[in-house]
């Protein structure tokens, strides 16, 4: 059943093979005995799930069930669900039990869908391996030595685990994309403004986007149904008319002009990620594909124009986690002024504290125009380079990761290492462009290597036709780490 | 040395909408703390703000009221700070970019017009309160307030004098009501204003260093602390000394500012565009709509009751005053079909001389325009004297008769029996015979002494301008 896809499962909830009830126990089950393991959620609430699941038994029943309805889905605690603990990974909300629901939530609960708990992040989504959380890191269950991935590492996990058929995630930097890669699932990003971001805790808010995580495109698609589409609270949501995503998926892709950045392949990445990139590659020529070389000249420059982009809208974004309304509050302080200093002092970790200060400093008189305005240029630059190559290609292909999963530790005390993990996915959010990654092989170590394809705005399901060929022809997307078997 | 005076001015205008700048929360004053703060306003995780388009239409409607430039683009930034009433941790206020750039505002002040040029007009959000008071040892926070939608109004230092700055204000506050874009409630905090004050030795360009008062929440405030802080800068630097850029708080008790911070302790705010805001686009379309539903402004309405009306600089001056005394006014003239110079000579003189004493607003005056009307009518085609008029208006004011029931009552007819009028007259100048005798010897003064007694006798109820002409042809001959 764990193994089984959103699309079988969905089937087989339609044709009444399965129940919500039974399955969602399925998953509650392995989660149980899984997590102590994996780390991947920090809240599950039985009770809460269960009875979801018995309100989507009853919706199947009266006939007015969707595809996800009854379907698991383990929600990163970034999104704002309603009663639920939402911590965003951090001491700072560890106490915080949201009275409202983020927009995707209120979607997937319309849709039937069935929250099995909130999943284990970076703190505040600050981070590429899910080390930083609060909670402590979630390991990766291809090698539980090593790291998943982050920020969206918990979700990530989750799915490769089979602890829930699909995860909701997010993505400022490769936040989806990056964990999906090295756990072996799928996820994508989708064109910023796609996904309403209401209730989603704001890290940099020009580069946040959310987005599904699941084992196949298809079941990506079917996600991207509920997930997507205007939200009038969100003044960056566009107003688009609504898309099925599973529209092009079964088109045949021959013919499809496959953009290769030299920029990706030049250096940096791992041998074992080359490889399997480059042979998956090699399976879109005998697909039908074209590949041609494009040039992305300003990506090298995406890395630190992001860390002054993303700190900075972070340093302002966090200041309402100050003790003063809700959250985390230091027990001793002399006045407001020390509560405010101990309380952000102990209520966020390292990461947090050390982008908070960057973002600080960028934005402050005297530095802004070095810095803040700099950066802002060259993100136009950036944007422009794949305007430029996607005149030559349909989609951008090239690793999602420079390397497979690291070991837990091996980054921790090195930001600048850590910060070059999303290498190749930050500039697409710089550009606000749709990009995922999907299983294309592992390395010597027996690790999942992540194939990233890239595609002009609003090209998401496009890119997921794409990736649903590709799987069509292959089976990286079905293989399942060992240890996950629970009797 | 002379000194000469330089102001410019601040204001904070609430903008009377019905929800929250960025929120859908109400914006009514005086609900129970935090009853009126929604989840953006308390910066709930997660929340985001979307732009009030009330608001807007708002901000552009005062900048085509002013004649300034209103930017088709303009972005909303955030101003970052920490306090505790400040839920976000920054407040969102427009910077580099306004929605209202330039612009005029006429003031009168000594009877001469004068034109101050506004700099700016931005959309930003209010914070909440902190309460100090009936907490023991705890700060309360009350975040109603938060995310009330503000016009900030800045002028040039245009003003010379505390008298002009008061001008301003008075003229701005009329303006806001006028065009219908804030209450102008002053005690509530709907419409405040800092100075920002500073002299310089007269004949110099170059400005001096200003100094910043806040809490200046009435006219009278404004007016008192500008004296103070004027007096305070002449005598530092008549001693010798400089003055600090800073920001003073005038104390209404004490009647003086003190200092509260100086440029050192001048936050870095950390200004840039709010990402969750696109820039504030507006329309020719709807700037023109916007235009359209604008109702005549005070210069159009002053000019044209010189032109049209005939009235004099002054009266039309007061007159536009406020949108509800033009209002009352045109109704008023426009109930008589004319009358035009009566009716402003009434409106500014005993009718807000009286409203004035009882402290209230025109549309509490129990005198409407159409009673009022029925006074006038009665005053122009002389079937009462002014004295009596005034006696009716008393009446009226104090009762509900109208002028007509209050004038047959009381018998307030004037007598325009000339006979009647010429037998009066025989009688004073025959019982007043020194008076006559000194008038006739080219004392005018005795001359008014007899119409007064003539007036006596009738009970005002004499035409003085025919008792007048019938004296003196009887003097005469």
């Amino acid at each position: 059943m764990h193994n089984a896809t959103i699309k079988s499962l969905s089937a087989e909830l339609a044709a009444r093979k399965l129940s919500s009830v039974e399955l969602a126990k399925h998953f509650i089950k392995r989660i149980k005995v899984l997590n102590t393991k994996y780390h991947c959620f920090i809240t599950l609430d039985e009770e809460a799930s269960l009875k979801q699941a018995r309100a989507a038994d009853r919706l199947r029943a009266a006939g007015s069930g969707q595809p996800l309805t009854g379907i698991p889905i383990a929600q990163k605690d970034i999104f704002c669900t309603r009663g639920w603990l939402t911590t965003c990974g951090s001491r700072m909300l560890s106490n915080f039990i949201s009275p409202y629901d983020a927009h995707v939530v209120e979607r997937l609960n319309a849709a039937g869908a069935v929250n099995i708990g909130k999943t284990n992040m970076d703190e505040f989504a600050m981070g590429s391996s899910s080390e930083t959380s609060y909670y402590g890191p979630v390991r990766n269950p291809w090698d539980v030595s090593t790291v998943p991935g982050g920020s969206s590492g918990g979700s990530a996990a989750a799915v490769a685990a089979r602890l829930a058929p699909g995860a909701i995630g997010t993505d400022t930097g490769g936040s989806i994309r990056q964990p999906a890669a090295l756990t072996g699932i799928c996820g994508l990003k989708p064109t910023y403004g796609v996904v309403s971001r209401y209730g989603m805790v704001a890290f940099a808010s020009s580069l946040d986007q959310g987005g599904p995580m699941a084992r196949t495109a298809e079941d990506l698609a079917l996600m991207m149904n509920i997930m997507a589409g205007f939200d009038a609270r969100d003044s960056t949501s566009l107003e688009r008319e609504r898309e099925d995503y599973t529209r092009e998926l079964g088109k045949p892709i021959k013919g499809m002009k496959v953009g290769l950045p030299k920029e990706f392949f030049a250096k940096g990445a791992a041998p074992g990620v080359v490889k399997a990139v480059e042979a998956a590659v090699a399976e879109y020529r005998k697909l039908g594909c074209e590949t041609v070389g494009v040039s992305l000249p300003n990506m090298e420059l995406s890395v630190p124009v992001y860390y002054v982009l993303a700190p900075a809208e972070a340093s302002s974004n966090l200041a309402r986690y100050d003790g003063v309304r809700y959250g985390y509050r230091a027990p001793e302080y002399s006045d407001f002024t020390d509560m405010y200093k101990k309380t952000r002092a102990q209520g966020f970790g390292a990461e947090v504290k050390r982008r908070i200060l960057i973002g600080t400093y960028v934005l402050s008189h005297g530095y802004y125009d070095a810095y803040y305005i700099q950066a802002q240029k060259v993100r136009r630059l950036i944007a422009r380079d794949f305007a430029e190559a996607f005149k030559r290609c349909d989609v951008i292909m090239g690793p999602t990761s420079p390397t497979t999963a690291f070991k837990i530790g091996e980054k921790a005390g090195d930001p600048v290492q850590m910060y070059l993990s999303d290498i190749y996915t930050i500039a697409v959010n710089l550009a606000g462009l749709p990009g995922m990654s999907i299983p294309c092989g592992f390395d010597a170590k027996g690790l999942p290597v992540g194939l990233q394809i890239i595609g002009n705005y609003f090209a998401e399901a496009r890119m997921l036709n794409v990736a649903h060929q590709y799987q069509r022809a292959t089976d990286w997307h079905t293989r399942a780490p060992k240890g996950i078997e629970v009797n | 040395m002379k000194w000469e005076t330089v102001i410019g001015i601040e204001t904070h205008a609430q903008l009377s909408t019905k929800s929250k700048i960025f929120s859908g929360a109400a914006t009514p004053f005086g609900a129970a703390p935090n009853t009126q703060a929604c989840a953006v306003d308390i910066a709930l995780p997660g929340v985001l703000p979307v732009a009030n388009r009330e608001a807007v239409a708002k901000a552009v409607r005062f900048g085509l009221a002013i004649g300034a430039k209103i930017n088709r683009r303009s972005i909303f930034a955030r101003k970052n700070y920490f306090y505790p009433d400040l839920p976000k941790g920054y407040q969102i206020s427009q910077y580099e970019t306004p929605i209202v750039q330039g612009g005029t505002l006429t003031i009168f002040v000594d009877g001469k017009e004068k034109a101050v040029r506004l700099t700016r007009a931005h959309l930003e959000e209010d914070a909440g309160k902190s309460l100090h008071e009936g907490f023991h040892d705890f700060t309360g926070i009350d975040l109603n307030r938060a995310g009330t939608p503000l016009l900030e109004i800045v002028s040039e230092p245009d003003m010379r004098s505390a008298q002009e700055a008061v001008a301003y204000a008075k003229a701005l506050h009329a303006m806001v009501r006028w065009i219908d874009i804030c209450d102008g409630n002053m005690q509530e905090g709907s419409f405040r204003c800092d100075a920002n004050v500073s002299v310089r030795p007269e004949g110099l360009d170059k400005l001096g260093t200003r100094c910043e008062i806040k809490n200046l929440n009435s006219f009278r405030f404004l007016e008192r602390a500008i004296e103070f802080e004027v007096r305070r800068q002449i005598e530092v630097l008549e001693d010798g000394g400089t003055i600090e850029q800073e920001t003073r708080l005038y104390d209404a008790d004490k009647d003086e500012t003190r200092s509260m911070r100086t440029k050192e302790d001048a936050h870095d705010y950390r200004y840039f565009p709010d990402p969750d805001l696109l820039p504030l686009e507006v329309s020719e379309q709807w700037i023109d709509s916007i235009k359209s539903a604008l109702s005549e402004l005070p210069q159009a309405k002053r000019e044209r009751y010189v032109k049209e009306y005939g009235l004099s600089q002054y009266d039309a001056a007061v007159l536009t005053q406020s949108r509800e005394m033009a209002e009352f006014y045109d109704r008023l003239v426009g109930t008589l079909g004319g009358l035009y110079k009566l009716g402003a000579s009434w409106v500014t003189g005993e009718f807000s001389a009286v409203l004035n004493r009882a402290g209230l607003e025109i549309h509490q005056s129990p005198i409407s325009s159409d009673r009022l009307a029925g006074l006038l009518r009665r005053v122009a085609d002389n079937t009462i004297s002014r004295r009596s008029a005034g006696e009716v208006f008393d009446a009226m004011w104090n009762g509900t008769m109208e002028a007509d029931a209050i004038i047959a009552a009381r018998g307030l007819t004037q007598i325009s029996d000339s006979g009647e009028l010429e037998r009066v007259c025989d009688a004073v100048i025959a019982s007043n015979a020194k008076q006559a005798e000194d008038y006739r010897a080219g004392k005018d003064k005795a001359f008014n002494s007899l119409v007064g007694q003539v007036m006596k006798l009738t009970k005002g109820k004499a035409n003085p301008q025919q008792v007048s002409e019938i004296l003196k042809r009887k003097l005469a001959g």
